[in-house]
C-alpha cells in the first residue's frame, strides 16, 4: 500500500469500509458530510447498505436496528446531530450491542458554527444519554491515526459489546494529509450468538433495553460496569512525547494535542524541559499513567479547544499534588502553537504554585489575549 | 344418539404465539390484534422468517407474546429500527406494532419517512384514541370533546387541534403499497381485519412498498366503560371519525385471493 493525500472524513469512511462495515445510516451536517457522501458512493458499489435518514434521530435508530442483526454498523455526525442521537445511544448501550460512531465536533452550544471544536468531550465522555453506561472514546490527532483507530473501533466495539466513538474535530475531518489506508478486509462470515436474524432452526431471540425489575436492571448496570473495568484494564492508549525528563507536562487530545506538540518541540529547542501527554483513549481516561508522570512534574498544562472539559478529569487524577493550569480556545477558535508556547514559557520562568481553579485564572489571561488582538 | 367428534382442529393457539399470558386489560383488543397477526404468520409459514419490532406503549411487551425474533424500539422509532433491520436482511419479513401515541405523535417523522421511502416493512397501528400505558392521556387520535386524564374538560380543538387521520395521510405517499383502516369491535370486522393483515404481509413479500393496517381498538380501562360498552363506543364514535376503508392498495395486491 502507498501513502496518498486524503481528506480526513473520506479517510475515516474508507477505513470503515475496509474494516468491513456492512451498513451506514447518517444525515448531512457540516463538517462531517463528506463521510455520508463517500458512503453513498461506495456502499452501493460493494453491495452494502447506505441510507440517508430523515434525521439523526432516525439514523441512530436505523443503526440500532441494523446492529441488532449482528452486522458491523456505524453512523457519523457533528455536535448538534450527536445531541439528537443521545436517545438511541442509550438504548444501544442498554441492549449491549456494538456500534461505531464518528463525531466530527464543531463550535457550540446550540447551532454554534461549523469551525473545529472539542466541545463534545463532556457530551461523549461524561454524557452519552440517560442511564449508567460509558462509550469507549478514541481521539486521533492525524488522518493516519484516524484511519487506524476507525479500524480498531469496530474490534473494540465487538469485543466489549459497547459503543465506540471516534472523536475528532472539524480540523481533522476537513484537512488533507498523506496517509495509508488498510487493505480491504473480507466481511465476517459468522454472526454473534445474540444476532436477530429470524428464528430459523433455533429458538427465538429478543433484543431489548427493558429490565422492568429494578434488581434485573441493576444486574445489567453491573454487567456494563464489569465490562468497563476490563476496558480500563486492557484498552487505555496514550502517546507520550519528550516526557522522560519533563518538568512541565502538557496534556491535550486530538487537534489541541497536536498544536501543543508543535509548541513543545519549539520549547524543547529552547531548552525547556517540557513534554506532551496525549490521551488517545479519552474514555477510559489514562488516569494511572498521568498520576505516575505527575510525580516528576513541577506543573501540568492542559490544552483544549473547549472551556476545560478534559481539565476536570486531569484535576481529578492529579488531586492537587501538582499545580495544574489550563489554556483553551472555544467556540471554534483553534489555538496557535505560539499561544501554547507562551504558556509553557510562563510556567518555566515562574515555578507555579497555583492550586486553585485553573479555569478562572485562564479566563483572565484569555480576556487579555482577546483584548490585545482587539 | 350418536355423537360425532370432528377430527379436524378448528381452533387452537397459533404456533407463532408463545405460551405466555398477555398483560392486557380485560376487554382490550390488543389480544385480538396479536392473535390475527400470529394466525397469519402461521398460515403464511413465516414464523421463522419474521422479525418483529415492538414499540413503547401498552404493546411494549409484544415481544413476549410472539414466538419470533423481536427487538424493542425507543418510543416512536420502530419504523427507523425496522428500516435498519430490513435494509440489512431484505429477505426477512419485518413488522412494527405501534400504538397511536407512539406512531402518530412522537414517531410521526419516522413513520412518514418510512412510508415515503417505500420501506418494505409492515406496520400494525393500534388506534384506541388515547395513551393507554401511561393511564389514558390525550393522544393525536383523541376525538373532539373526548375526556382524558390530560384533557379533563374534553379535547378542545381550538387549543389542541383535530384527530390525526394517519391512514389517509400516509396513503398520499407514493412509497405506500397497502394502507387500510379496519376495526376490531365485532366478529365481522375482525375477519376483515385478518384479511388485511394477510394482504399487508403479502405486500411486503412482493416488495410492493410500505404496508400498514390501522386497527381501531378499545381501551375500556382508560375510557372508563365496561368491555361491551367499549365496543359500542368504538362503533358509535370512532368509526365516524376514522372511516374504515382501503386507502391505498397496489393493483397487484387487490387481485390477490386469500
Amino acid at each position: 500500500m502507498t501513502r496518498e493525500l486524503i481528506k480526513g472524513n473520506i479517510a475515516i469512511a474508507e477505513a470503515a469500509i475496509r474494516a468491513g462495515v456492512e451498513a451506514y445510516f447518517g444525515y448531512p451536517i457540516t463538517p462531517q458530510t463528506e463521510l455520508l457522501e463517500w458512503f453513498s458512493q461506495r456502499m452501493p458499489e460493494l453491495g452494502r447498505t447506505f441510507l440517508q435518514a430523515e434525521s439523526e434521530l432516525a439514523a441512530i435508530n436505523m443503526v440500532y436496528g441494523a446492529a441488532c442483526t449482528g452486522r458491523r454498523v456505524m453512523s457519523s455526525s457533528s455536535s448538534p446531530g450527536i445531541s439528537l442521537m443521545m436517545e438511541g445511544l442509550s438504548y444501544i448501550a442498554g441492549t449491549e450491542i456494538p456500534v461505531v460512531l464518528v463525531d466530527v465536533m464543531r463550535g457550540g452550544p446550540g447551532l454554534g458554527n461549523i469551525a473545529p471544536s472539542q466541545g463534545d468531550y463532556n457530551q461523549i465522555v461524561h454524557g452519552g444519554g440517560h442511564g449508567d453506561f460509558r462509550p469507549i472514546v478514541l481521539a486521533p490527532s492525524s488522518i493516519q491515526e484516524s484511519i487506524d483507530l476507525t479500524v480498531e473501533a469496530f474490534d473494540l466495539a465487538e469485543k466489549y459489546r459497547a459503543i465506540t466513538v471516534v472523536l475528532i474535530d472539524g480540523n481533522i475531518g476537513q484537512m488533507m494529509e498523506p496517509a495509508e489506508l488498510p487493505p480491504m478486509k473480507p466481511l465476517r462470515t459468522t454472526l454473534p450468538d445474540w444476532a436477530i436474524t429470524g428464528a430459523e432452526g433455533r429458538k427465538r431471540r429478543v433484543l431489548s433495553s427493558i429490565y422492568l425489575d429494578p434488581e434485573e436492571e441493576e444486574l445489567l448496570n453491573l454487567r456494563l460496569l464489569e465490562r468497563w473495568s476490563q476496558i480500563e484494564a486492557n484498552e487505555i492508549r496514550v502517546k507520550e512525547y519528550f516526557l522522560e525528563d519533563a518538568e512541565i507536562i502538557v496534556v491535550g487530545f486530538g487537534t489541541a494535542g497536536r498544536v501543543a506538540l508543535s509548541a513543545v518541540r519549539t520549547a524543547r529547542a529552547d531548552g525547556i524541559p517540557v513534554g506532551l501527554f496525549r490521551p488517545i483513549t479519552v474514555n477510559p481516561f489514562p488516569t494511572s499513567r498521568l498520576i505516575e508522570l505527575s510525580k516528576q512534574a513541577k506543573a501540568i498544562l492542559v490544552v483544549e479547544m473547549n472551556a476545560g472539559q478534559m481539565l476536570d478529569d486531569v484535576l481529578r487524577a492529579i488531586g492537587g499534588s501538582v499545580p495544574v493550569e489550563f489554556y483553551g480556545r472555544m467556540g471554534g477558535v483553534v489555538p496557535f502553537p505560539d499561544e501554547v508556547l507562551a504558556e509553557i514559557k510562563r510556567l518555566s520562568e515562574h515555578t507555579p504554585e497555583f492550586y486553585g481553579n485553573p479555569r478562572t485564572e485562564w479566563m483572565k489571561r484569555l480576556a487579555h489575549t482577546i483584548n490585545e488582538k482587539g | 344418539m350418536e355423537i360425532t367428534i370432528p377430527n379436524e382442529v378448528v381452533y387452537q393457539r397459533p404456533k407463532s404465539f408463545t405460551p405466555i399470558t398477555t398483560h392486557y386489560c380485560p376487554g382490550c383488543t390488543h389480544g385480538v390484534a396479536h392473535r390475527l397477526i400470529a394466525e397469519v404468520l402461521d398460515e403464511m409459514n413465516l414464523r421463522d422468517q419474521t422479525i418483529g419490532v415492538a414499540s413503547v406503549g401498552c404493546s411494549v411487551f409484544a415481544y413476549n407474546y410472539f414466538d419470533v425474533d423481536f427487538v424493542e424500539a425507543a418510543h416512536g422509532r420502530a419504523p427507523a429500527m425496522a428500516t435498519g433491520i430490513k435494509r440489512v436482511l431484505p429477505n426477512r419479513v419485518v413488522f412494527t406494532y405501534q400504538g397511536d401515541g407512539d406512531l402518530a405523535s412522537i414517531g410521526m417523522a419516522e413513520i412518514v419517512h418510512a412510508a415515503a421511502r417505500g420501506e418494505n416493512i409492515t406496520t400494525f397501528f393500534i388506534n384506541n384514541a388515547n395513551y393507554g400505558m401511561t393511564g389514558g392521556q390525550m393522544a393525536p387520535t383523541t376525538l373532539p370533546g373526548q375526556k382524558t386524564t390530560s384533557s379533563p374538560y374534553g379535547r378542545d380543538v381550538e387549543l389542541t387541534g383535530y384527530p390525526m387521520r394517519v391512514s389517509e395521510l400516509l396513503s398520499t405517499l407514493q412509497g405506500t403499497g397497502y394502507v387500510v383502516r379496519r376495526s376490531l369491535h365485532d366478529a365481522k370486522h375482525i375477519r376483515q381485519a385478518k384479511k388485511a393483515v394477510r394482504l399487508a404481509f403479502e405486500t411486503q413479500i412482493r416488495g410492493l412498498g410500505f404496508s400498514m393496517v390501522e386497527l381501531l381498538s378499545t381501551c375500556p380501562t382508560n375510557w372508563g366503560v365496561d368491555s361491551h360498552e367499549a365496543l359500542d363506543w368504538l362503533e358509535e364514535h370512532m368509526i365516524p371519525a376514522f372511516p374504515l376503508g382501503d386507502y391505498k392498495i397496489s393493483p397487484e395486491v387487490s387481485e390477490l385471493k386469500v
